[in-house]
């Protein structure tokens, strides 16, 4: 345990390295951040433009920013931490060199998925905060103690099912070799994740809380936040998580069982 | 002479580039259904317009059946207009790539246009179920002015070879810069709120509406889909489709020069 914990350490110091090295890259980020949010909050002022409008069902302005707040948060995550290990283990596939990363003595999963962090993505922590402050501004009050702790075990319930959602995209990556595109696909779908859930109806919604549970992980945070998430909600979605990553590694353990390298 | 030859071989590069799209049209299929947030903001605004009807600037009611039918609209447009020479570019700029293409005897820019074109058709193919389901549910919608029908394909080119060579003149940065990938980031955030793609334009405050007017993406998406959907008469678009042609006429010529001048420092021996 202790040695992968040290092997996180190196990792990250790499990253870090890497990071400082390419410090104009802040300033881009940092400026592509600011316009990503910026065009992430457009739409729900068109949505409640007008008084007359009436809005998402059962969602004021600022409730509804709650939730664009925690998917702005959730997309750092997303593009910063869990991303680029990945995309890098789809190279690997593609040019046959994750042959090297197996021979290491260490999971290959964490591994890989440990293997690069895009550092500067943490500037989505300040604009996810300014959305928040706005949002609750616009509530009149701000969160509960016991809320903030229930969307923070959320969010960290939405990390580890992103996280597995992104191996089972890498396990399809032994099999169809060419997935750049899938993961274009995925980040396409989580976008739906910027609007609270009671949008979608029928089998789109049963598809995006039990198949992608999108709503788990921006809706219920912001519900938490909110103080109206039911506990049992809390608990099935910690369970679910669990079992989804259960379900990932599982799948992961066979595909890379069936890994034959590049030419094979 | 030279300009001649280049013409004969168009034929060629669009079987080429057609043989290469039915190669991988598992590939494109992934990209089309990547394609969804035309159909997400379809729920949204369906959902909000449930309780009452969403009124536009225009004093227009917009009802869930409005909606329905802009937004798979949206989505048929999206596919026609698509262009992804950027990040072609910037693929083989950085992989010393384009030595290849340089060798040719023909511009590049124009085996880029005829490479993205010739996944047309069967981008079209993809659309035609939308299409159906369009006119089915939604007939009553659509414009049924012929006139109007003649516009759209001119409404359609105009917005391809926008998006088209606005990719070609991002893609040039990548001479220059390292991240030209990312300047396409910001270039296609204010493409999805200012072009129409997430809700109609009409539905801004007045004052983003004038903006749009002013800039390229609105005739990338927003003009083509209001045609479609019978929200413009033929003697108002046509002043919006020369504005088109004049933003399509400009892309060109920036992205050209653009090209020029990057391909002087173009210099990858051994990639």
């Amino acid at each position: 345990m202790t040695r992968y914990l040290r092997l996180l350490g190196l990792q990250l110091r790499t990253s870090a390295l890497l990071a400082a090295q390419y410090r104009f890259d802040f300033f881009v980020d940092a400026a592509i951040s600011l316009f990503w949010t910026a065009t992430a909050v457009v739409p729900l002022f068109v949505v409640y433009g007008e008084e007359t409008r009436p809005g998402i069902p059962g969602w004021s302005f600022g409730e509804a920013l709650v939730v664009t707040a925690c998917f702005i948060l959730l997309q750092g995550v997303l593009d910063g931490a869990i991303n680029p290990g990945l995309q890098a283990v789809i190279d690997h596939i593609r040019k046959g060199t994750l042959d090297f990363v197996l021979l290491k003595p260490a999971d290959a999963q964490f591994l890989v998925s440990t293997s690069r962090f895009m550092l500067w993505r943490v500037f989505s922590l300040v604009t996810s905060g300014i959305v928040f402050g706005i949002a609750f501004h616009q509530i009149g009050h701000g969160p509960s103690v016991l809320g903030v702790l229930t969307a923070l075990v959320l969010f960290a319930v939405a990390t580890l099912l992103l996280y597995s959602l992104w191996i089972l995209i890498i396990s399809a990556a032994f099999i169809v070799v060419k997935v750049d595109n899938l993961t274009y696909l995925f980040s396409s779908i989580f976008d739906a994740a910027r609007w609270p859930s009671s949008v979608f109806r029928g089998a789109v919604k049963f598809f995006f809380t039990f198949v992608i549970p999108l709503a788990v992980m921006t809706t219920f945070p912001a519900e938490a936040l909110l103080g109206r998430l039911a506990p049992m909600t809390l608990v099935s979605s910690i369970g679910g998580a669990f079992v989804f990553a259960a379900v990932a590694r599982r799948i992961w353990l066979r595909s890379i069982g069936h890994y034959t390298s590049a030419g094979g | 002479m030279k300009t001649f030859a280049a013409l004969r071989a168009i034929p060629t590069l669009l079987k080429i580039g057609f043989s290469e799209a039915v190669a991988y049209r598992a590939e494109m299929l992934v990209w089309v259904f990547a394609t969804t947030m035309p159909l997400i903001m379809m729920m949204l605004w369906t959902t909000v317009a449930e309780a009452s009807p969403v009124v536009g600037q225009g004093g227009k009611q917009w009802g869930s059946g409005a909606f329905v039918a802009y937004f798979l609209s949206v989505f048929i447009v999206r596919q026609l207009i698509s262009a992804w020479a950027a990040w072609e570019i910037n693929f083989e700029v950085r992989q010393g790539m384009l030595s290849m293409r340089l060798l040719r005897p023909m511009h590049p820019v124009l085996s880029f246009a005829m490479s993205n074109l010739a996944y047309m058709p069967m981008r079209a193919v993809v659309t035609l179920p939308v299409f159906a389901i369009l006119l089915v549910t939604e007939l009553s919608r659509m414009t049924a002015q012929w006139q109007v029908w003649l516009l759209w394909p001119l409404a359609l080119i105009g917005g391809w070879l926008i998006t088209f060579f606005a990719n070609v003149a991002i893609g040039s940065l990548s001479f220059f810069i390292d991240s030209s990938i990312k300047i396409m980031d910001v270039w296609l955030a204010a493409f999805f709120v200012f072009s129409g793609y997430l809700f109609p334009l009409e539905l801004f405050p007045e004052w983003l509406r004038i903006a749009a007017q002013w800039l390229p993406f609105r005739y990338q998406i927003g003009l083509p889909v209001e045609l479609m959907t019978g929200q413009l008469t033929v003697e108002a678009a046509l002043p919006l489709l020369a504005r088109q042609y004049t933003w399509a006429g400009l892309m060109v010529v920036a992205s050209l020069l653009l090209w020029r001048s990057g391909i002087k420092r173009f210099q990858a021996f051994g990639g």
